[in-house]
Order: C-alpha cells, then sequence, then structure tokens
C-alpha cells in the first residue's frame, strides 16, 4: 500500500528551482530516505509534504490525503521532527509532552506519555526543564513527542545533525525500533552516507531538486559495480582452483599474489568464502564494496562535499541575483 | 470542537509559563510600584485634580494599572518572535489547528498574565491607600483590563509576525509602549492640556483603558465609560484582524 505518493511535484522561490519535477511513492512500513547534499531540496520536499511549504506544480498525498486541501488530515497522519529543535526548553520533557498532546486533542493519554518516554529513556527525565537536556535527548524527546499522536507517517529531517558518533548510533536504534515496534512508516533526510545505507529500506538520491536514483541501498550500489573480495595467499593456484568448483563464484581473477572474487553482496559472503578456502594458507582477506558515495559520484561526477560547496555558491550567487 | 482544544491549550502554556517565572512578575512589579509611591506621592501635595475629588496617587492609580497590562500584554505577543527562534512556533504550526485558533489562543494567554499582572498592581494600590472600589466598580475595571490586555497582545503578534528577532524589542519600547503610555492621561488630566496634546491623547487607544478603570476604580472619569468601552472595543477588533492577518502570513 502507498502511503505517500507524489507526482511531478515543482518548487521555485523566485527564479531558484528547489525541488524540480520530481515524483515517487513511499510505502506502508518502510524507511524511505532522502540522500542528498545540503540544498539538494530535501527538507523542501519534506516542508511540502508536512503541509508547511505549498507545492509550486504537481501534487502530493500523505496517507491518502491531498497536501493542499486536506492539510488537517495530512497532519494528524504525520509526526515531525525538524532539523532545528521546536521544543519549548523552558518547560519539561513531560510539559512539552502534555502540550503536544493537547493540541492534537488527545484526551487521557497520561500512560501513552509515559510510556514513550521510557521507550527514549527519558522516563527518569520527564520532571526536569528540557533547556538541561543534551542535544541527543532533546532529539529523542522530539521522536517520542512526533509519535504521541500516533501517526501512521514520521518525519526525521537530519534526525542525527550534530551528534557525536556514539549517539547517532544510539538514535539509529531507536528510529529502527519505532519502525518495527510502533509500525510507522519512516521518512528521513540525510546527508550522511552511512545514515542513509544503514538505516533506510530504500534511499532516494537527491541533488539540484531532481531525485537522480532510487532503490535498495545494495541495488543501488549494484548499480555502479559489483563488490570484490581480494584474497592474499602464497597459493593462488589453489586457492583459485577450490573456488572454481563452486558455482556461485564465477568470476576470478589472480595476479601476483591475490585472488579478486567478484560477486553481489561479497560482505554477506565472505564467510562462506573463507570457508571453502579451510586449508589453503591466506595472508590476508580485504573486501571492497561499493559506497552510496560511488552512486552518488557515479550520477552526478561529484562527491556530496563537492557538491554542498557549490550549492553554497549557488545560493550566494541567487542572492546577489535578486538583490 | 479541536478549536476549543487548540485555544486552551496556547493560554495554558502562557499561564505555565508566567507561574514558572515568578523573577519575571516580581521584576516586572517594580516599575509600577515606583511610579505609584514615589510619582504619585511626591506630586500628591503639588497637585489638585481639576473637576475630580481624588487626590494624585488616587487618579494616576488606574494609569499605572494600565501601564503594567500595556506592558505585560505587549510582551506576551511580542513572546511569539522568541517561539520563532526556539522553532516552538513550527511544532505548534505543524498540528492539526487552525492559525486562528492559535492567535486566538495567544492573545487570550497573554491579556490573562497582563490582567494578573494589573491585578497585582490593583493590590498594591490598595494597599497604599487607594479605596477599595465597590464590587460593581472592580467588575468594570476588570473589563477594561481585559479589553486593554487582548488589544496590546493582538498589536504585540502584529508586530512579532513581521519581526525576525528580538533586536526590534527596543524600539518597541521606546517609540511604541513609552508614547502609548505617556500620552494616555494615566499622568495628568485631559482637559487643560495643549491642543495638539490632547488630541494625541484621543487618539491613544490606552486612553479610554485608562479612563474606563478610573471610572470603576473611583467612580469617576473625564470620559463616558460607555464611549471608552466603544472605543477601546473598536480598537480590540481592528488589531485582532490585523493581528491574525499578518500571523496567517507568517512563512517558517
Amino acid at each position: 500500500m502507498e502511503l505517500i505518493k507524489v507526482e511531478h511535484l515543482t518548487k521555485r522561490f523566485g527564479d531558484l528551482v528547489a525541488v524540480d519535477d520530481i515524483s515517487f511513492s513511499i510505502r506502508k512500513g518502510e524507511i524511505f530516505g532522502f540522500l542528498g547534499p545540503n540544498g539538494a531540496g530535501k527538507t523542501t520536499t519534506l516542508s511540502i509534504l508536512s503541509t508547511l511549504l505549498s507545492p509550486t506544480e504537481g501534487s502530493a498525498t500523505v496517507n491518502g490525503y491531498d497536501v493542499l486541501s486536506q492539510k488537517a488530515d495530512v497532519r494528524r497522519s504525520i509526526g515531525v521532527v525538524f532539523q532545528d529543535p521546536t521544543l519549548d526548553e523552558e518547560l519539561t520533557a513531560w510539559e512539552n509532552m502534555d502540550i503536544h498532546r493537547r493540541l492534537y486533542g488527545m484526551k487521557k493519554s497520561r500512560e501513552k506519555i509515559d510510556e514513550l518516554l521510557t521507550l527514549v529513556e527519558l522516563d527518569n527525565r520527564k520532571k526536569q526543564l528540557v533547556k538541561n537536556f543534551s542535544g541527543g535527548m532533546k532529539r529523542r524527546l522530539e521522536i517520542a513527542r512526533g509519535l504521541l499522536h500516533e501517526p501512521s507517517i514520521l518525519f526525521l529531517d537530519e534526525p542525527t545533525l550534530g551528534l557525536d558518533p556514539q549517539t547517532r548510533n544510539h538514535l539509529w536504534d531507536y528510529i529502527r525500533n519505532m519502525n518495527r515496534e510502533k509500525q510507522v512508516t519512516i521518512i528521513l533526510t540525510t546527508h550522511y552516507m552511512d545514515e542513509a545505507e544503514k538505516l533506510s529500506d530504500r534511499v532516494a538520491i537527491i541533488d539540484r531538486g531532481r531525485i537522480i536514483a532510487l532503490d535498495t541501498p545494495s541495488a543501488l550500489k549494484e548499480r555502479v559495480g559489483k563488490s570484490v573480495i581480494r584474497i592474499e595467499s602464497s597459493e593462488t593456484e589453489r586457492v583459485k582452483d577450490k573456488l572454481a568448483r563452486v558455482d556461485w563464484l564465477n568470476n576470478l581473477s589472480s595476479h601476483n599474489g591475490f585472488v579478486d572474487v567478484t560477486l553481489q553482496n561479497a560482505e554477506k559472503r565472505i564467510v562462506e568464502v573463507i570457508k571453502i578456502l579451510n586449508e589453503v594458507p591466506i595472508e590476508s582477506v580485504s573486501l571492497q564494496v561499493p559506497t552510496l558515495e560511488d552512486v552518488f559520484l557515479n550520477y552526478t561526477g561529484r562527491t556530496i562535499r563537492e557538491q554542498e560547496a557549490s550549492v553554497k555558491d549557488r545560493m550566494r550567487q541567487h542572492r546577489k541575483v535578486s538583490r | 470542537m479541536s478549536g476549543m482544544s487548540a485555544i486552551y491549550t496556547i493560554w495554558y502554556r502562557n499561564v505555565l509559563k508566567y507561574f514558572r517565572m515568578k523573577s519575571r512578575i516580581i521584576g516586572s512589579l517594580g516599575m509600577p510600584f515606583f511610579f505609584l509611591v514615589i510619582v504619585g506621592f511626591g506630586l500628591n501635595s503639588a497637585i489638585a485634580v481639576p473637576g475630580m475629588q481624588v487626590n494624585y496617587v488616587e487618579f494616576i492609580a488606574p494609569g499605572i494599572i494600565s501601564m503594567s497590562i500595556l506592558f505585560s500584554s505587549m510582551f506576551s505577543g511580542v513572546q511569539l518572535v522568541i517561539d520563532k527562534q526556539i522553532g516552538f512556533l513550527k511544532e505548534t504550526l505543524v498540528a492539526p489547528v487552525s492559525r486562528l485558533h492559535l492567535m486566538i489562543g495567544q492573545t487570550l494567554g497573554g491579556a490573562t498574565t497582563a490582567v494578573m499582572q494589573g491585578l497585582l498592581v490593583f493590590i498594591i494600590s490598595i494597599a497604599i491607600g487607594v479605596g477599595l472600589p465597590s464590587f460593581s466598580g472592580i467588575l468594570i475595571s476588570l473589563v477594561f483590563m481585559f479589553l486593554i490586555g487582548l488589544s496590546f497582545t493582538s498589536v504585540g503578534i502584529a508586530f512579532a509576525s513581521r519581526m525576525e528577532d528580538t533586536h526590534g524589542f527596543q524600539l518597541i519600547v521606546n517609540f511604541v509602549l513609552f508614547p502609548v503610555f505617556f500620552l494616555s492621561g494615566a499622568l495628568f488630566p485631559l482637559d487643560r492640556i495643549p491642543d495638539w496634546l490632547s488630541f494625541l491623547t484621543y487618539i491613544d487607544p490606552l486612553t479610554y483603558g485608562v479612563e474606563g478603570i478610573r471610572y470603576g476604580m473611583l467612580a469617576d472619569s473625564q470620559l463616558n465609560p460607555l464611549l471608552c468601552f466603544a472605543a477601546l472595543s473598536g480598537f480590540l477588533v481592528i488589531v485582532l484582524l490585523l493581528g491574525s492577518f499578518l500571523f496567517n502570513k507568517i512563512k517558517i
């Protein structure tokens, strides 16, 4: 079932095209990632889907409701965690949840608030003012708050921006948990490759307002090249010999002490490969897998970092022009 | 029904935050207190109020109450800028409630806390010797206090809707709040002043609020309380419309 359907969506700000004729749909239950550099149009797309911006052209439905004509229904269907915090820091964690509950017109949900705060491990801090929270705690509180009115879809705009690696890992666990336990469809934007790859069931790579590729992370990576297991051995012929007997290992090559095995999902197959070679002496095994960065590079001819720099240039120029 | 609950929620947040910031409550009582005690008693013997059977402290008490409501409500409205900055505004704008209801809730919340502030000044003025008005007098005063509070919270929201940050606060204090206060006849009688000044006092909406409270507290005023009620209500309708219009146009 399609929860979100976007058709030929375009958003212009003056002569800047932030979102350029994109179409996609998102299925119930999936974690869908928008990957792209800053300024690529991810947040604009999210803002349109959460009814905060109106599209210039095209249409979008969320949970079956039109984002232009059925705003209230769309808003009831979604929870949003914005890129910048939107908490009232002068209030406690519990009060922030309580005000959200009231805004969404929910009656009894004390237990629900407590349950969600427990889920994000903030239940022992619920009486503390949010201004005393760390960045990671605030983000967790916002995620809990976004889920309070039981939305079918949760939007996360750069959920781990500015957080340290440990907190990011932790937050990813929460997000996966929410997706599984609450059966919430999750849509996230990120410019971190690892985040898109580890969290998303499907990734849309977005650049200059256009979706340039959309698929599962592994399928995207396969498009730019297969992965390679490189085995270093003093007896390369024996290695080749043994591996050649296995039917799913048909792409072998060897050169000065190395055997390269090219195959799909190499990271999952590496253990089997080593088992097959159990008596053959091996010096080292290394794995070369294409990353989403390679995918981005392949489609745009640039890395995300380069692209971000050029977007800033473009925006600066745009500002000059509009002055 | 979700409209009511949205209005209530925003009102509730305002009141909750008001009671939390005790230092602000006491802090903003400072200026009214000094005005009443120092200016009031300082000029008490020097000034006889023409045409009214009250002394100067009694005369300015309604003006000082109005002042504290004016400042407090205007700041509640302008608080919206801070909600913009901390991002909380987004949380409310993405909720399934209409902007009109959010605006009404903010106006009611700002007016409520401002009137509470005004009531504290009211109590102080009774404590320093202004006679306790009759029950109906208190009710009349309360009506005008609410009208002032609602009006100037709306004005604050209108300003805040167009502001990006808090830099404009000082400008509003010096070029809006002080003129509105000083021109309102809070400190001087409305007749026997130069024509140009008289003109300015009559176009100052706060004048009608001060005079209305004066009628409630002292059972005597220079302007007809019904005129005051009509003028202030008219102003309220205008600024409510203006406030909602500008609030509706906020882009994030």
